[in-house]
C-alpha cells in the first residue's frame, strides 16, 4: 500500500542550502543523469518514460515519453528541448518553489531528457516577475557546467549539452507553447497555427520539445527507480505521483506530492480543513482555465480520467478553494478580467470575447444586468468557445459557464437589480479584517469602469 | 481639406512615438547587447533580455534603447516596438526606483489583494500603473503571480512579499521610502527595480544564496508526510512483479 503522500521531487525542498550542488550530489544527485547517458542509449531512455507512465504536468497530461519519441531523428536539424517555466496559469504556484528550492532537480532531467531526443541545446524559459527564482536557477547552471555536468563531453560520454536560462517579460499566454516558441524567438508572444507541431518545426523550425517543469524534475527519480517503482503509484491510467496546490480558505495552504487519485478531501484535511467558521463553497481542480468543482466533488479521485469524468480538467492541479462567503459572480469576473488582460489578441473571437463579457459581468456584478444577460453570456461563451489558435478563450469560458452552472441564482441576482457585494460582502472573505468602504468597487479602471 | 484638427484617441501619444528624454545607453551597454545577442543560436532570441537591459539603463524602453536593439539584432525598430508594447513588464514611461506590484487575479483579490491596492493607491497618491512624482515608487496591479499559497501577495521589484496585510505593506513603504534594508519574505535583500531588471536580463548580482530553500507552505506537504512516517514506496523486489510493467 503506497502512503498518502509519496515526496520525491520536494523531498529535499527544506534542507538548508537546498538549492546548491553540494546539497543535490549528497543526496545521490546526477546519478541518474549518470547512469542514463553511460548505461542506456537515447531510445531505451524514451522507453523507460513511457513505460513509467509519466504524463505532462502542465495541464495536458500528454505521454511524456511519446512526445519525446515524436522528434523526427532522421530530420537533418538541429533538436531542442525547451521547458515551459511560465508558470502563470490562476492557481499554479508548484514550479515557482521547485525551481527556488531544488533547480538541479530540473538540470538533471534536462540532462536526460536531452539525451533522449538527441538535443545539445536546451532552453528554460520562466516568467519574468520571479527574480529570486530566476538567480537561483542560473546560479544552478552555473554550478552544473562548472562542475561538468553541463557542456562539452558529459561523463566521458563525448555527449555534450547547453542550457540556457531565459527570462520572459509578463505574458501568460506564453505558457502556451508555440506562443512560448515564437517569444523566445524574440517575438510577441502569440500562438503558431498548427500543424506543424512543435515536434517537427518548433525552435527555428527545428524539431523541438516543450515540456512543463514539472514533467522534467520528474524524470531523474524515474531513470534512477525504474518504471516499475514509479507506477506502484497512481491510478490505473495516470501512473506517479504529482503536486497538488491547495490555496485559498483553507486553514494551511501548501504543495502536497501525492500519488494521483488523491481527492479534494483529503487534501483539504491536510490543509487543516476550511478555515474556522466557514464551509467550501467551490474550488478549481486545475487552475482558473478548468471548471469549477463544488463539494460534491470532493470524493473525485484527482487524476487525468476521473477529473475528465466529472465535467472539468486535472490542468495544473492547481486547487484553489472558496468558502461560502466568496461570491461566483465575483469570482468568475476576476478571471475573466484576467484573460482578458492577456489574450494576446491574434484571434477576434477571444479577443473581443473576453472583451465583451467582461462588460457583461461588471454590469452583473454591479447589480446592473440586464434580464437576458445570463444566457446572452453564455451564448457568447458558445461563439467563443473552439476558435481560436489556442484555448486560452477555453479558461474564461470555462470559469463562466461552470459558475453558472453551479450558481445561476448569484448572476441572476445581478440582472435584478442585487450587486453582488450585497449578496455577499467582500470584507467577509478577506484574510485580515479591512473597512467597508475598502472593499466595494473592484473591477479594474480601465474600460469605462466605475 | 478640412478644418477638422486630428485627434489622438491616446492623450499621451505623442509621448510614446517622440520620446526626445535624455539616455544613459552607451558603449558598456551596446557591448552587453552585443554579448546577449552572442549567447544564442539565433541573435533576434535575445531581444526580451536586451529589453530588460535598457530599462535597467534608462528606467523604461527609451527610444535610444529601440534603436540599439534594432540595429544590434539587424530588425527594424517597428519590430521592436511590436515586441516592447507586447508584454507587460516593458514599461514605456519611467518606472520608480522601487516598483510595487498587488496581486488582484481573483484569488488574491478575494482574500484581500483589492483591499490592499486601494490601500497602497491611498498611501502612495497614485493609482496603478503610475509613478510618484519623487520617482521613488511605481504601482502596478498584477496578475498572478505564482504564489497562490501565499496569498494575498505583493511583489517589490519582482520579489515576492508573502502572506500580506494593510499593515504590513504600509511598514513595507515606509521601510523602502526611509531606504532601510528590507529583504522579501522569500528571496534577496531589495535592491532597485533598475537592479533587478538587469539581473533579467542575464547578469547575475551574486544573491542567489540569500533568503530561505522555501517557505512554509512550499514545505507544508512534506512537513505532514513526516509527521504521519509517509515516504516514497521502495523499489519493486525484482521478479515476476516487477517484470509485470
Amino acid at each position: 500500500m503506497v502512503d498518502k503522500l509519496t515526496p520525491i521531487v520536494t523531498a529535499h525542498w527544506g534542507e538548508e542550502g537546498s538549492w546548491r550542488l553540494e546539497n543535490y550530489v549528497s543526496h545521490g544527485g546526477y546519478g541518474a543523469a549518470r547512469k542514463a547517458l553511460t548505461t542506456m542509449s537515447s531510445p531505451d531512455v524514451i522507453s523507460l518514460v513511457k513505460d513509467a507512465g509519466l504524463r505532462g504536468r502542465g495541464g495536458a497530461g500528454f505521454p511524456t515519453g511519446m512526445k519525446w519519441s515524436f522528434i523526427p531523428q532522421d530530420n537533418p536539424n538541429p533538436k531542442y528541448l525547451v521547458v515551459n517555466c511560465d508558470e502563470s496559469e490562476p492557481g499554479t504556484c508548484k514550479d515557482m518553489p521547485m525551481l527556488m528550492a531544488t533547480p538541479h532537480t530540473l538540470i538533471e532531467g534536462i540532462i536526460i531528457a536531452c539525451y533522449a531526443v538527441n538535443a545539445h541545446h536546451a532552453f528554460v524559459y520562466v516568467r519574468g516577475e520571479v527574480l529570486h527564482v530566476i538567480r537561483r536557477l542560473r546560479k544552478a547552471v552555473a554550478e552544473a557546467y562548472e562542475a561538468g555536468y553541463l557542456g562539452a563531453d558529459l561523463f566521458g560520454t563525448g555527449y555534450g549539452l547547453d542550457v540556457i536560462v531565459h527570462a520572459g517579460a509578463g505574458a501568460y499566454i506564453c505558457g502556451e507553447e508555440t506562443a512560448l516558441l515564437d517569444s523566445l524567438e524574440g517575438r510577441r508572444g502569440q500562438p503558431r497555427l498548427r500543424p506543424p507541431f512543435p515536434a517537427v518545426e518548433g525552435l527555428y523550425a527545428c524539431p523541438t520539445v516543450v515540456n512543463n517543469a514539472e514533467s522534467i524534475a520528474s524524470v531523474p527519480a524515474i531513470v534512477e527507480h525504474g518504471a516499475a517503482w514509479y507506477q506502484q503509484m497512481g491510478t490505473e491510467r495516470s501512473k506517479g505521483a504529482m503536486l497538488y496546490s491547495v490555496s485559498g480558505h483553507v486553514r494551511r495552504p501548501g504543495q502536497f506530492e501525492a500519488p494521483l487519485g488523491i481527492t479534494m478531501r483529503e487534501l483539504i484535511e491536510m490543509a487543516g480543513g476550511i478555515r474556522e467558521g466557514h464551509e467550501l463553497k467551490f474550488f478549481t481542480p486545475g487552475g482558473s482555465s478548468t471548471p469549477i468543482f463544488t463539494p460534491e466533488h470532493l470524493d473525485v479521485p484527482l487524476d487525468y480520467e476521473s477529473v475528465s469524468a466529472a465535467g472539468s480538467i486535472l490542468g495544473t492541479k492547481a486547487l484553489q478553494c472558496f468558502d461560502d462567503t466568496v461570491s461566483a459572480v465575483r469570482t468568475a469576473l476576476r478571471w475573466t478580467e484576467f484573460y482578458k488582460h492577456e489574450s494576446c489578441g491574434k484571434c477576434t473571437p477571444c479577443r473581443e470575447g473576453s472583451w465583451w463579457l467582461v462588460q457583461t459581468l461588471r454590469n452583473i456584478e454591479a447589480g446592473k444586468g440586464s434580464p437576458g444577460d445570463v444566457d446572452k453570456m453564455l451564448d457568447v461563451c458558445d461563439n467563443v468557445s473552439m476558435k481560436s489558435f489556442c484555448t486560452l478563450a477555453e479558461g474564461f469560458v470555462a470559469c463562466i459557464t461552470s459558475a453558472v452552472r453551479h450558481f445561476r441564482s448569484e448572476f441572476e441576482a445581478g440582472c435584478n437589480g442585487t450587486p453582488a457585494w450585497e449578496l455577499f460582502p467582500y470584507e467577509a472573505s478577506a484574510l485580515f479584517a479591512a473597512p467597508r468602504e475598502l472593499v466595494t468597487v473592484t473591477s479594474t479602471n480601465e474600460g469605462g469602469a466605475a | 481639406m478640412s478644418d477638422h484638427e486630428f485627434m489622438s484617441h491616446f492623450d499621451d501619444a505623442v509621448r510614446i512615438d517622440a520620446d526626445e528624454e535624455p539616455t544613459n545607453i552607451d558603449e558598456t551597454t551596446l557591448a552587453e547587447m552585443r554579448e546577449l545577442a552572442g549567447r544564442y543560436p539565433d541573435s533576434r532570441s535575445a531581444l526580451l533580455p536586451m529589453l530588460h537591459l535598457v530599462q535597467s539603463v534608462d528606467g523604461r524602453v527609451s527610444d535610444a534603447g529601440v534603436r540599439a536593439c534594432a540595429e544590434i539584432l539587424g530588425i527594424s525598430t517597428a519590430q521592436v516596438n511590436g515586441v516592447a508594447t507586447f508584454y507587460t513588464m516593458y514599461k514605456r514611461r519611467p518606472g520608480g526606483r522601487q516598483h510595487i506590484g498587488v496581486c488582484t487575479t481573483a484569488l488574491c483579490a478575494v482574500l484581500g489583494g483589492d483591499i490592499l491596492l486601494d490601500h497602497v493607491e491611498k498611501k502612495l497618491g497614485i493609482s496603478e500603473g503610475e509613478t510618484t512624482p519623487d520617482g521613488m515608487f511605481s504601482l502596478e496591479r498584477l496578475e498572478c503571480n505564482a504564489a497562490c499559497d501565499f496569498a494575498p501577495v505583493m511583489m517589490v521589484n519582482w520579489e515576492f512579499m508573502d502572506n500580506m496585510t494593510p499593515d504590513k505593506a504600509e511598514q513595507l513603504l515606509d521601510d523602502l521610502a526611509e531606504g532601510k534594508p528590507v529583504r522579501s519574505t522569500r528571496g534577496a535583500t531589495i535592491t532597485s527595480w533598475r537592479e533587478a531588471e538587469r539581473v533579467l536580463a542575464g547578469f547575475d548580482d551574486g544573491r542567489a544564496d540569500e533568503g530561505p530553500s522555501a517557505g512554509e507552505p512550499s514545505l507544508r506537504g512534506l512537513t505532514y508526510a513526516r509527521e504521519h512516517g509517509w515516504t516514497a514506496p521502495a523499489e519493486p523486489a525484482p521478479g515476476p512483479e516487477g517484470q509485470e510493467a
